[in-house]
């Protein structure tokens, strides 16, 4: 398979140019990810899909972090694992410096996962129990020897525990002997390892006590800035996906509903459910919470198997109307703000975007 | 089952009678042992509850939070556990010294307790009428076609929409939002005077969240119940509580009205998980981080259990245990509530 | 209703960092401690391993030096030895400790020979089992869809064979019978019990994150599978084999009653059951010290089993 090799080439060589600051390093083009439901054990039969992912869009920058937030069943964990290559997209492409790593496999796709990396939820099980930190780390040199020479990966580990804040000492200790936020940092320093260009990361904190969800956030932040990297940050709470990403994108049902800058989504959100989302957020501040817009809302996530017609929103939106049912809002600057110069003027799929501030004291 | 005189196995009737806190807790030390020693996870904890009333504990993992609340309902698991000292006082009764079937009565029906896995709390092939309907059936005798009528009104009471269609569903067609409406419906099938209710909302989404929330402060206040709640969120404790006990390494640290605790706290600590969190309206550089890790309760510091992780810590501080004190205005005038276990808490609420 | 053992995972999630100080200063040097070495500290302190080990221990000692444990052939019968040679309790260790047979032949002599029979085709029959039942239960788990469906069918086929009834056929289809035949006959129908708790455990591990965080970083099937997924969801395995051997022991034993395992001239327990039976009431010697031998054989390893179970799952005591 000559062909195929040169092929591999062809590709590790356009991987390995950089991309420059602001720059979009991974273009998402309407992605989806349908998980078939199947009857029968030998023969199965699909009777239908459950959409967990369903056309999903957007860019990422050089340098910036792109967080996504959305309640649980959004679908926000299996776009971590379609741009990780963890599951096969059902249709759309992930364009990373124009190569569709959706298509990859093999060597190519081996070279691919160098520069994207991912830190997983739950620290607790994201690390073998039954490998040393050294052995969980060092791992990734045995798989891509070419970044490391033998002679040089422990080392090399125990640089890495040096840069994520743990003695490097503790490098032939066994997870269960360090706690949540330590295994995080192990975690994030096996991501590190290959010297990656962007981390994809998955509720990073979210597992992590109050107190030390500050040391991880800030760690990363560092990191960052030290390995120039661009991270996708997936996760529900808003208020850390606020203080960490430059741009965000909410999801709903598998699709986003809006995607701005921080402050557009913060400050001027279009779209109801970014808005009763955002005013739903408890507020470590009883004397503002007293005075904020509370938007409560109805009902719970219908399922994704069965989403409702038009706007996924609209059964549990105070604004819908027969449009919404007929019509899907398409994710756009809408209409009403198209061409003007107000923070409002950013992607939301409402058919009725208007602007809401919830965050602020009114 | 024959109909149970209610009046004759409650130990204290509901109104009169006793007059102090309707739950406090004295002095309570709870300790596991372990393969690795003795772990102690509560280290002498003084706490009470009024009728009508909310406290929040707040607490990181291994503050002693959910196990203090565990030996109220009476289900550690001992051994490992154990209570060496401390009284839990129920209308004034010591609940330690009561037999188990004195316990077992007041349990269910006196207190209740909301977890926060809904789902691995109810039982996955009985219908969830069925189970709430159970209550009934065996703490008040009631025959099965009342029951579930009973169950139906407590689903409306909770707010599951369509109650009467969905009374023989199984847990598991419920969402998770529903799952916890259901097993407060269910802590409340007796009326109890007390509900615990440990992490109820941390399972479920934000937008969820508030819904049961409020649900949750509605039913108590129309029951007039105690409510301790029992959580790692700051945020949640905002909006429901009255007062609120900050646990850390099985103490309390600090003790304060929701309002003043927010706005001053008095403990390093509570300052250093309010100066922790990010917030959603203002879009800081770095985070204040408390350096590093919650303790570890087989090898509880000496002196203040905080003091490795405490900015200000002084020599008193990792030789001297701070006694839970009260915690007064510059000028010596009172602060009703406030409760401080700190060498400086002067420094830390005024300075 | 409570789940009550939410109380000991609560306990353990506060304890679980033994001492792990963020500073990078000075602390005392915490060794590493793996889960296999923790199970192991366990293990040590258990009673019942200790006594178990101990027995199985012996057995083992007996099964490859016979010769060391008695003087006596177990074959050479002297018909003037015939039974009545009454046990002679006190003389342990010498021939005629334990009585005679009714070819005169040494009680004793026959049950140290005996050993190698039985613990041989535990062993045998349990490591060839445990290797296709692991390979089978791994393929069918991680691979899952139509191998998964291909191999479970056959899994439930022969899992549907009652094991004993199975096995005589099988033998019945044998001349000559040698340990090596019945070997073959338990192992034939054994891996099934492996192959389905393998199967559970791959399915269980192989959605585990750790296997995720591999692949992501662009790992191999095969080290996935043996760095990853073996080691984890071995230990079901371990507890299972190890009831197990107890239990082939048992029906190897229970073959040669019947006849349909091992025969005379080779030296078994099972056999010396077979023949003792007719002589119980003259003679009951005769039967019961293999009888006693066996069930203490059987039970030493199910209590390992179940000693090895306690130390790898602690919660589950």
């Amino acid at each position: 398979m000559a062909d195929l090799s040169t092929n591999d080439e062809a590709v590790a060589a356009a991987l390995d140019t950089p991309v420059r600051r602001g720059e979009p390093i991974l273009q998402v083009r309407n992605l989806k990810k349908h998980f078939p439901l199947t009857q029968g054990i030998l023969f199965k039969k699909q009777v239908g899909a459950v959409k967990a992912v369903d056309g999903v869009s957007f860019d990422l920058y050089q340098g910036e972090t792109l967080g996504i937030v959305g309640e649980s069943g959004c679908g926000k964990s299996t776009v971590a694992k379609l741009l990780m290559n963890l599951e096969r997209a059902t249709a759309g492409e992930v364009f990373y410096k124009g190569q569709d790593i959706t298509k990859l496999s093999g060597r190519a796709l081996k070279a691919v996962r160098r520069n994207i990396q991912m830190v997983f939820q739950d620290p607790y099980t994201s690390l073998n129990p039954r490998m040393t930190v050294g052995d969980i780390i060092g791992e990734t040199f045995d798989i891509h020897p070419e970044v490391a020479p033998k002679g040089e990966r422990r080392r090399k580990v125990q640089d890495l525990l040096d840069v994520v804040g743990l003695n490097p000492e503790y490098i032939n200790r066994y997870p269960h002997q360090f706690s949540g936020g330590q295994r995080q940092r192990i975690g994030i320093a096996r991501g590190l390892a290959l010297n990656p260009e962007i981390i994809i990361c998955d509720e990073p904190v979210s597992a992590l006590d109050v107190s030390v969800q500050a040391q991880v956030i800030n760690l990363m932040e560092k990191l960052q800035d030290e390995f120039n990297l661009s991270y996708v940050f997936i996760a529900h709470d808003l208020s850390i996906v606020r203080h960490i990403s430059d741009r965000v994108g909410v999801m709903y049902l598998g699709k986003l509903a809006e995607i701005g800058t921080d402050e557009e989504i913060y400050e001027h959100p279009t779209h109801p459910y970014t808005q009763a989302l955002l005013s739903a957020v408890p507020v470590p501040d009883p004397q503002a919470r007293a005075d904020r817009d509370r938007i409560i809302l109805t009902g719970d996530v219908p399922s994704p198997a069965n989403p409702p017609s038009g706007c996924r929103f609209r059964t549990r939106c105070w604004k819908a109307q027969d449009k919404c049912a007929t019509e899907q809002p398409v994710l756009a600057v809408p209409e009403r703000f198209r061409g003007q110069k107000t923070l409002a003027a950013h992607e939301s799929a409402c058919h009725f975007a208007e602007e809401r501030d919830v965050v602020h004291a009114g | 089952m024959s109909t149970i005189n209610k009046n004759a196995t409650v130990p204290a009737p509901r109104e009169g009678g006793h007059t102090g806190p309707l739950l406090e807790v004295k002095d309570l030390h709870v300790e596991f042992h372990t393969r690795d020693g003795v772990a102690k996870a509560v280290n002498g904890v003084n706490y009470s509850v009024d009728a009508g009333e909310t406290l929040a504990v707040l607490g990181e993992s291994g503050s002693g939070k959910s196990v203090t609340a565990q030996a109220i309902m009476g289900i550690l698991d001992m051994p490992p556990g154990k209570i060496p000292q401390g009284e839990i006082l129920f209308r004034g009764e010591d609940m330690l010294k009561m037999s188990d079937e004195e316990r077992r009565k007041i349990r269910g029906r006196k207190i209740a307790m909301i977890f926060q896995d809904a789902l691995s709390s109810l039982n996955p092939v009985l219908s969830v009428g069925y189970q709430l309907g159970e209550m009934f059936r065996v703490h008040q005798g009631l025959s099965k076609k009342d029951a579930k009528t009973r169950a139906i009104e407590l689903m409306d009471k909770v707010k599951i929409p369509a109650a009467k269609a969905r009374v023989s569903d199984y847990p598991h067609q419920f969402s998770g939002g529903m799952r916890q409406r259901i097993m407060i419906a269910m802590a409340l099938a007796l009326e109890p005077e007390l509900i615990i209710a440990d992490e109820p909302t941390t399972a479920l989404d934000v937008t969820v969240q508030a819904q049961v929330m409020d649900l949750l402060a509605e039913l108590q206040r129309e029951y007039n119940m105690g409510l301790i709640l029992i959580t790692h969120d700051l945020g949640v404790v905002a909006d429901v509580a009255d007062k609120i006990a900050v646990m850390y390494a099985g103490r309390i640290v600090e003790q304060a009205p929701v309002h003043e605790l927010y706005a001053r706290p008095a403990h390093p600590y509570t300052r250093g998980l309010l100066d922790s969190i990010p917030r959603l309206d203002q879009k800081g550089q770095e985070l204040y981080a408390i350096k590093g890790l919650p303790p570890n309760l087989l090898k509880v510091p000496t002196g203040c259990a905080f003091n490795p992780r405490c900015p200000k810590a002084t020599d008193l501080c990792r030789t001297d245990i701070p006694a839970l004190v009260p915690v007064t205005e510059q000028d010596g005038s009172d602060l009703p509530g406030r409760k401080s276990a700190c060498h400086f808490w002067k420094e830390t609420i005024h300075g | 209703m409570p789940d009550v053992t939410k109380t000991a995972t609560a306990v353990e999630d506060a304890v679980a960092p033994p001492s792990a100080p963020e500073s990078k200063g000075s602390h005392k040097q915490e060794k590493a401690r793996s889960l296999w070495g923790d199970a192991w500290h366990d293990l040590r302190r258990n009673p019942y391993f200790i006594v178990s080990s101990a027995l199985i221990t012996l057995l083992l000692v007996i099964s490859a030096f016979p010769s060391l444990f008695t003087s006596a052939s177990p074959t050479m019968g002297d018909l003037s030895n015939h039974f009545l040679g009454k046990a002679e309790l006190s003389k342990i260790g010498s021939p005629e400790w334990l009585g005679y047979d009714q070819q005169g032949r040494s009680v004793y002599a026959r049950l140290i020979y005996g050993t190698r029979a039985s613990v041989m085709v535990g062993l045998c029959v349990t490591a060839i089992v445990a290797t296709v039942g692991s390979i089978m239960g791994m393929l069918a788990g991680y691979f899952g869809g139509v191998w998964d469906a291909i191999l479970s069918r056959i899994t439930d086929v022969f899992f549907g064979i009652p094991f004993l009834l199975g096995a005589m056929v099988v033998l019945q289809s044998f001349t000559e019978r040698t340990i090596w035949v019945v070997v073959f006959a338990l192992a034939f129908l054994g891996w099934t019990q492996i192959t389905r708790v393998m199967r559970g455990a791959v399915i269980t591990v192989k959605h585990a994150d750790y296997v995720h965080a591999a692949k992501a970083l662009g790992a191999g099937t095969v080290r996935i599978l043996f760095r990853h997924i073996l080691p984890n969801a071995m230990a079901p395995v371990i507890v299972v084999a190890t009831i197990a051997l107890g239990g082939y022991i048992s029906a190897e034993a229970t073959l040669s009653y019947l006849g349909l395992g091992l025969s005379a001239p080779t030296v078994s327990w099972g056999v010396d059951v077979s023949a003792g039976v007719a002589q119980i009431r003259v003679a009951p010697h005769v039967l019961l010290w293999p009888s006693i031998m066996l069930s203490l054989t059987v039970l030493a390893f199910i209590m390992l089993g179940e000693a090895v179970r306690n130390a790898l799952d602690p919660k589950l005591r």
